[in-house]
């Protein structure tokens, strides 16, 4: 159980790691929004599961903490996506960079 | 405090997402991208939170994650609405 655990460690930190690796390579601010959303909130929950699986005791506020990014973490991005979207910023097409 | 060699490599892979971030965060060029960089930041610190509850065996780290979790929620609508404000002003007076 604590090898499992571990490997959902490993797992949301590779997953984390790859956002933040998309952040440096995206070429335009929208699509950092989506790496730098998505990868990291699939590999926070990961870690929150490698946690619970390693402390079973944790599981109530484990998963208050899950349900909270989970809801709050899109929430955020699109907020920041629609305000840059109106203060003008435009998206990047096609393979211009 | 006990480590496996496991979780060893999983903290040094969050420590490196940070560092990229903040290379982003230095290197952005417009302030978008250094506000998407600092909410990323904080997303990651809350999973450094976690493991580090995992690591020191106490339960009271994990209200610690939820409230830095809210905060940066809070902070990051704040910044949008910043973000946004001056737009609002010139149609205003437009």
């Amino acid at each position: 159980m604590n090898f499992v655990g571990d490997l959902f460690l490993l797992l949301g930190a590779l997953f984390t790691f790859l956002g933040a690796m998309g952040l440096i390579r995206m070429p335009d601010v929208y699509s950092r929004i989506q790496a730098g959303t998505k990868a990291v909130t699939l590999g926070l929950l990961s870690i929150l599961l490698g946690v619970a699986l390693h402390q079973p005791e944790w599981i109530p506020k484990l998963l208050i903490i899950a349900l909270f990014v989970l809801l709050t973490n899109p929430v955020g991005s699109s907020v920041l996506a629609r305000a840059f979207l109106r203060s003008g910023i435009k998206p990047v097409k096609g393979e211009e960079r | 405090m006990s480590f496996s060699l496991l979780q060893m490599v999983a903290l040094l892979l969050l420590g490196m997402a940070v560092i990229l971030s903040v290379i982003r965060f230095l290197i952005g060029p417009t302030t978008a991208d250094r506000i998407v960089a600092a909410d990323t930041v904080a997303v990651i610190a809350t999973g450094g939170i976690v493991m580090l509850t995992l690591m020191l065996e106490s339960a009271l780290y994990l209200d610690l994650a939820l409230l830095f979790g809210m905060l940066s929620f809070i902070g990051v609508v704040v910044l949008a609405q910043v973000i946004t404000a001056p737009e609002q002003d010139q149609q205003e007076t437009s």
